[in-house]
């Protein structure tokens, strides 16, 4: 059994990894889940001196930092991380990275994989059929005593047949092809930054996402938020959709022209949205309060406990082999 | 995988007039293929003028659906039961001449309204349950019945999946956390993944074997209790209410309701479903021993609920308004515009074709 003094010492010399913000998976899962015996997490967030500071206060060398959703990691970060060799992300996406840097800096990436896509596309299903069939709305309109003193709800739409365009057929929307065209009896048809091999993808492409939307009744984001993919569903886009057409977005809130998509709610251009996410968390539109025929959900589609198990066994998996100096569990190859 | 019902060639040809032109119904979605298969009739028109115009069809259920009213009223002379003042003197003055009864889920055909209408010939459902229907009588009594099955059996499986996505993940909610303004204080908590679990269904019929389908393209192991075991299904088969409720995450209750299967969800199946199972019911109300669900759900004994139908529509248990891990509709498994307006369509083409002497579309008895 180590002495006091020398089990210090032994954690003293554990690598460490830096995370600049809270993790939310370590409030709303548990920080334990993610503990191991081979490094230590140090936490920038709890310091009140500003980053360089804290890491020269620190004074060891930064290889590994672990990077939430919200982790803006760019040049000038990059540039206090010397050391750095790895960055382990929580999230799936990479949107927070200034991955060429990173790529230029010999940096590596080991993102949440494909362990969150099950559930994004449950949460996108779910919230189609909540917009189609008026879920949400009608159990509210129960529980508030409505039906015994007000009579039927209103119909809704059929969902087997409707022609639903995915923006972004990666991990996610692949998911939420099949379950909707195999499982439902959708007609899938897609937009994404390569056409993928008709071999394997037995979908449609549209190279253009406002033709995609002029062929949907649904569309539904799947993508990630890059240059390319900043507002892409703008007002042309909506206009294309039309009056029938609905809108599920699991991707990010930027992916939408946020102002436009509830101008067109508030005014019927567009039937009915399903929203995880939004332009400005945990901000939402007021408008949008006020509506039936909308669904929101406070991007918590990856949220389960499952994923969050998950995702612990990825990070500490990760973090450990890193050390190690053995192969990434989930690296993130550029393609 | 919808299959639809195929008539013999010589019926086919006998309902002609009224029909597209057949084509391969496997090949489109429901309502088309169906139009094309012969097993719905053309959509009414204004133009047709009918000589069934003096025939009294009385509507026994709340007449809810604007469409399938206006189709009966421009064919026949019909009575809405609803809105007379008093009943029994009505069926009275009317027994000579009502021949036909349009019912639905709430309210249909029993035994002693079967008796106060000696010229009842057919009693046309606008639903695919027959419960409300007393089919013993009307076979006794030559009473022809039809109903509404495979035009809703998609709606319906729709709805079960989009039920055991709002109570898993907790979809209503987090939409109501969204609206009182709580996400500004933090997230919501974590919810139960849905892919993957397992999904017990009882009854595999038509709407049974669709909720299975679609369970699947989740990757759902898919198990079941019915009557007898079914064979050529690769589901996993349990002889007892009990035994499949113990060894699954979701129940669905899926079957027909009959004197059988009324509280076929009793104390003992929601034991065995546990703190951890969700019970779904698209089903019929009676099915549950409302009671014992209530107290289950109300002491944390079951792990959640999604219901579109209860006891004594449309009074829900007031119990059950609070829990948030319960789902409760307003009886809309076959609520869509589209589904609603092929039942209706269903329900007149089989009046239609018992007048005019024509093999029924969808006969039950």
């Amino acid at each position: 059994m180590a002495s006091p003094a020398a089990a210090a010492a032994a954690e003293e010399n554990l690598p460490q990894v830096l995370i600049l913000l809270n993790p939310p998976a370590f409030t709303i899962f548990g920080e334990e889940y993610f503990t191991s015996s081979k490094f230590r997490f140090l936490k920038s967030y709890e310091s009140s001196l500003p980053l360089d500071e804290f890491l020269s206060a620190n004074g060891r060398p930064m290889r590994a930092l672990l990077a939430t959703a919200a982790t803006i990691v760019g040049a000038g970060v990059l540039e206090l991380l010397p050391d750095l060799r790895l960055i382990v992300t929580t999230s799936a996406g990479l949107d927070q990275l200034d991955l060429a840097e990173c790529r230029r800096r010999g940096i590596r990436i080991a993102s949440a994989g494909d362990i969150y896509s099950a559930d994004v596309a449950d949460c996108a299903v779910g919230l189609l059929i909540d917009v189609l069939r008026k879920i949400s709305a009608s159990n509210r309109y129960v529980k508030n005593g409505f039906w015994a003193s007000k009579g039927d709800y209103p119909l809704g739409s059929k969902l087997r047949g409707k022609r639903i365009g995915i923006v972004g057929l990666g991990r996610i929307g692949l998911q939420v092809a099949k379950r909707l065209q195999q499982g439902f009896g959708c007609t899938v048809s897609y937009n994404s930054r390569k056409k993928k091999n008709p071999d394997q993808v037995p979908y449609p492409f549209y190279q253009d996402v406002q033709e995609l939307a002029a062929n949907s009744d649904a569309l539904i984001l799947c993508c990630g938020l890059t240059e390319q993919t900043r507002h892409v569903v703008d007002k042309e886009v909506l206009a294309a959709l039309g009056k029938a057409g609905v809108i599920v977005n699991v991707a990010r809130g930027a992916v939408v022209d946020e102002k436009e998509m509830v101008r067109c709610l508030v005014e019927g251009e567009i039937a009915g949205a399903g929203l995880d996410v939004f332009e400005d968390e945990p901000v939402v539109p007021k408008e949008l309060l006020e509506l039936d025929n909308v669904v929101l959900s406070p991007h918590s589609a990856v949220l389960t406990r499952e994923s969050m198990m998950e995702l612990a066994r990825l990070v500490v998996g990760n973090l450990e082999a890193f050390f190690s100096n053995e192969p990434l569990l989930s690296e993130y190859e550029d393609d | 995988m919808w299959f639809p019902k195929l008539l013999p060639v010589t019926e086919r040809s006998l309902l002609r007039p009224f029909l597209h032109h057949t084509t391969n119904p496997l090949l489109h979605s429901s309502t088309t293929s169906l139009r094309q298969s012969n097993l719905l009739p053309r959509r009414v028109s204004t133009a047709a003028v009918s000589p069934m115009e003096s025939i009294s069809v009385l509507m026994t259920c709340p007449p809810v659906h604007p469409y399938l009213v206006e189709a009966l009223e421009k064919r026949f002379t019909l009575h809405k039961l609803d809105s007379v003042p008093d009943k029994p003197q009505f069926l009275s003055s009317h027994r000579d001449s009502i021949r036909a009864v349009v019912g639905n889920a709430a309210a249909g055909a029993d035994a002693e309204l079967i008796d106060q209408l000696p010229k009842l010939e057919i009693v046309s459902s606008y639903s695919v349950g027959l419960d409300k229907i007393d089919l013993a009588k009307c076979k006794e009594k030559g009473i022809r019945v039809t109903n509404t099955p495979d035009v809703l059996t998609d709606d319906v499986a729709d709805l079960a999946l989009g039920l055991m996505l709002a109570v898993l993940r907790r979809l209503c909610e987090s939409d109501r956390y969204v609206r009182s303004g709580l996400w500004k204080k933090g997230d919501y908590k974590l919810t139960t993944k849905f892919s993957g679990k397992t999904v017990g269904i009882i009854g595999l019929g038509r709407i049974g074997m669709a909720i299975a389908q679609r369970a699947e393209a989740f990757s759902c192991p898919i198990s079941y209790f019915s009557r007898s075991q079914k064979p050529g299904i690769n589901y996993k088969y349990h002889p007892s209410v009990v035994d499949l409720a113990a060894n699954c995450d979701i129940l669905v209750v899926a079957c027909a309701l009959t004197p059988e299967t009324r509280h076929i969800i009793n104390r003992e199946v929601i034991d065995a479903l546990g703190p951890k199972g969700v019970l779904i019911n698209i089903g019929r109300g009676p099915h549950v021993d409302e009671a014992e669900l209530v107290s289950a759900l109300v002491e944390g004994r079951l792990g959640g609920a999604g219901l579109d139908v209860f006891q004594d529509e449309p009074n829900v248990p007031e119990e059950l308004f609070k829990l948030e891990n319960v789902v409760l509709l307003p009886h809309v498994g076959s609520g869509t515009v589209e589904t609603r307006q092929a039942m209706a369509d269903l329900v007149v083409g089989n009046l239609e074709a018992h007048f005019l002497n024509k093999p029924l579309l969808t006969p039950v008895v």
